[in-house]
């Protein structure tokens, strides 16, 4: 190959990798050195009152209540709010691509909806469709005997509600992951099956799961990773009440760093959320490995 | 007659599932039309007894929504088309030449969308804070020039050029970036559209990286001006919801018009893995 050639590619490359590094990976190596000091307030104006205090900010952190409040909300927004969004994706997918179906692109453009609509305007409707007195949810609920519920007032409540509201958000985006994964499968499985005499569940179960396995674990680690970064919702719905119960991990940072302008303690913050996310990653990762059965046929 | 049973159930679920789903944006247009003070009676109704338009007039007359509106559809055009240029250069860099490297570094590339944008916020803060772009449009177009997830689209696409086309050009004479300007980027055509469509929706929609650089309410975006005015006028239901319709609605009718290409975008993502 031309040398004129090879430098092109450099120079094709170029401008986006200096972007790239530029502003965000040496921001993310940064990251890690202000989490090892004691940058504040006065050291916004006066950088040279820096100091290393190595791991100072990390033992802060594991010592601060808020902290671990703000982690266990995250879990339990995570770990219920995704399961629960994949499963209602799932579900709208399957619907969809049941044969019988008519005017498929109609439905499958009003469940899309939610996900195109701006988080933070959709936030504000649902603070006021979650109203105790004349919210809307309460009425239907009431339809069905349910008593009102003060959503955002409670503290039992408001994440619960916080993961509504992000199910519902979310949930037409992996649809049509699923929708595509479920066009992929060929149809001489589910013919074979048949021939076999497997039921509708036993179709579902041994064909439509195990061939989807990899379109779960791509799913399940993209929800993941974007329902650990939950902060608008909280934001503009409760800014982290009622007691703290719905503050997030990046809710804190947001207020530690930009905020109170503790910068240090906001970036060990940041970087504890990061380990977390990229282990958590890393394991469902490794699981999917561990599952030779799950290998789809191709 | 089974097959009647089933086919009216599962119209059934799924009409039930649509009207729950849009039932929230329909209220948010219904009550953005109500005389004030309608929206939060009790009990709460859905549709309007009368519909007035007051509250889009107080939205642009007397809180100055025209400048958000403005500032968010500017910063969406601007990251677009500058993104475009980045993504695609790269995309199609990564694609059709070799340099020592190439692979490993388009892996770690990859590799880094498992980092969340936040923690790079505190020093990126204090980063453009140096270069004196704090409080600018500036300040929202820097991280946005290029994305990996943009390189990543193109890159897949651009694969599927074939070299010939490309050496023939050579032959004829014309320099690699010619080629790219005239050539490549007609062939790329869909995709580009597809990555526009994202990359606007993406920098319209986001919140917290402009509620960080803006400090200043001329400059604030729509979802900043918006979350802003929840806190103020938190009684003024039908005014809020205005705003909220104001917010929403360019990038749902960009979606409607648009969906081809961003669905293809999501799939194109989501399936290969």
């Amino acid at each position: 190959m031309r040398r004129g050639h090879i430098n092109a590619g450099w120079g094709f490359v170029g401008p986006a990798l200096a972007a790239i590094g530029a502003f965000f990976i040496v921001p993310v190596a940064a990251s890690l050195l202000l989490s090892f000091t004691d940058f504040d307030v006065y050291a916004v104006a006066r950088p040279d009152r820096l100091r290393f205090v190595g791991a100072g900010n990390y033992a802060r952190l594991l010592g601060e209540p808020r902290f671990w409040t703000a982690l266990g909300n995250t879990a339990y927004f995570v770990f219920v709010g995704g399961p629960l969004s994949v499963a209602v994706s799932l579900g709208a997918a399957l619907l969809l691509e049941a044969k019988l179906v008519r005017w498929r692109g109609f439905f499958r453009t009003v469940f899309f909806l939610p996900v195109v609509t701006t988080l933070v305007a959709v936030a504000v409707v649902w603070r006021y469709l979650y109203h105790p007195r004349h919210g809307l949810l309460n009425l239907l609920l009431g339809v069905v005997g349910v008593h009102p519920i003060d959503w955002l007032g409670d503290p039992r409540w408001a994440m619960p509600a916080i993961i509504l509201l992000a199910v519902w958000k979310n949930f037409g985006f992996n649809m049509v992951i699923f929708i595509a994964g479920l066009q992929s499968i060929p149809e001489r499985l589910y013919e074979a099956a048949r021939m076999d005499g497997a039921s509708a569940w036993q179709q579902f179960r041994r064909v439509t799961l195990p061939m989807l396995a990899p379109t779960f674990v791509f799913v399940a680690v993209v929800t993941m990773i974007g329902y650990f970064q939950l902060f608008a919702e909280p934001y503009v719905m409760t800014q982290g009440g009622p007691a703290n119960r719905t503050l997030s991990v990046v809710l804190l940072m947001y207020e530690e760093g930009f905020r109170w302008w503790n910068m240090g303690y906001g970036a060990a913050v940041a970087f504890v959320l990061f380990a977390i996310i990229l282990g958590l990653t890393a394991v469902q990762l490794g699981l999917r490995r561990l599952q030779p059965g799950t290998e789809p046929i191709r | 007659m089974r097959r009647t049973v089933q086919w009216v159930a599962l119209h059934a679920v799924l009409a039930l599932g649509a009207a729950l789903t849009v039932l929230p944006l329909l209220w948010m247009l219904a009550a953005s039309v109500m005389p004030t003070g309608e929206a939060s009676g009790v009990p709460p109704r859905l549709v309007p007894s009368a519909v007035t338009l007051e509250h889009y007039r107080a939205l642009f007359a007397r809180l100055h929504l025209t400048r958000a509106f403005l500032n968010s559809a500017g910063l969406a055009a601007a990251v677009t088309l500058v993104s475009l240029l980045f993504n695609s250069m790269a995309g199609y860099g990564f694609a059709k030449f070799r340099f020592a490297g190439r692979d490993r570094l388009f892996r770690l590339l990859l590799g880094a969308l498992v980092i969340p944008a936040q923690v790079a916020m505190l020093p990126l803060f204090l980063m453009l804070r140096a270069l004196g772009v704090i409080n600018t449009y500036w300040g929202v177009v820097i991280p946005g020039l290029a994305s990996v997830f943009g390189i990543f689209l193109v890159r897949q696409y651009a694969l599927a050029i074939p070299d010939s086309l490309l050496d023939a050009a050579r032959v004829d004479g014309a320099g690699e970036f010619r080629i790219y300007r005239s050539l490549v980027l007609f062939l790329c055509a869909p995709v580009l559209v597809t990555l526009a469509v994202f990359t606007f929706m993406g920098t319209w929609n986001d919140f917290m990286w402009p509620l960080i650089v803006l400090a200043d309410d001329r400059l604030y975006t729509l979802p900043v001006a918006l979350a802003n005015l929840a806190g103020e006028h938190v009684q003024d239901t039908e005014l809020m919801m205005a705003g909220a319709v104001l917010t929403v609605l360019p990038v749902v009718l960009l979606f409607v018009f648009l969906q081809r290409y961003y669905v293809a975008g999501i799939m194109s993502g989501g399936v290969k893995e």
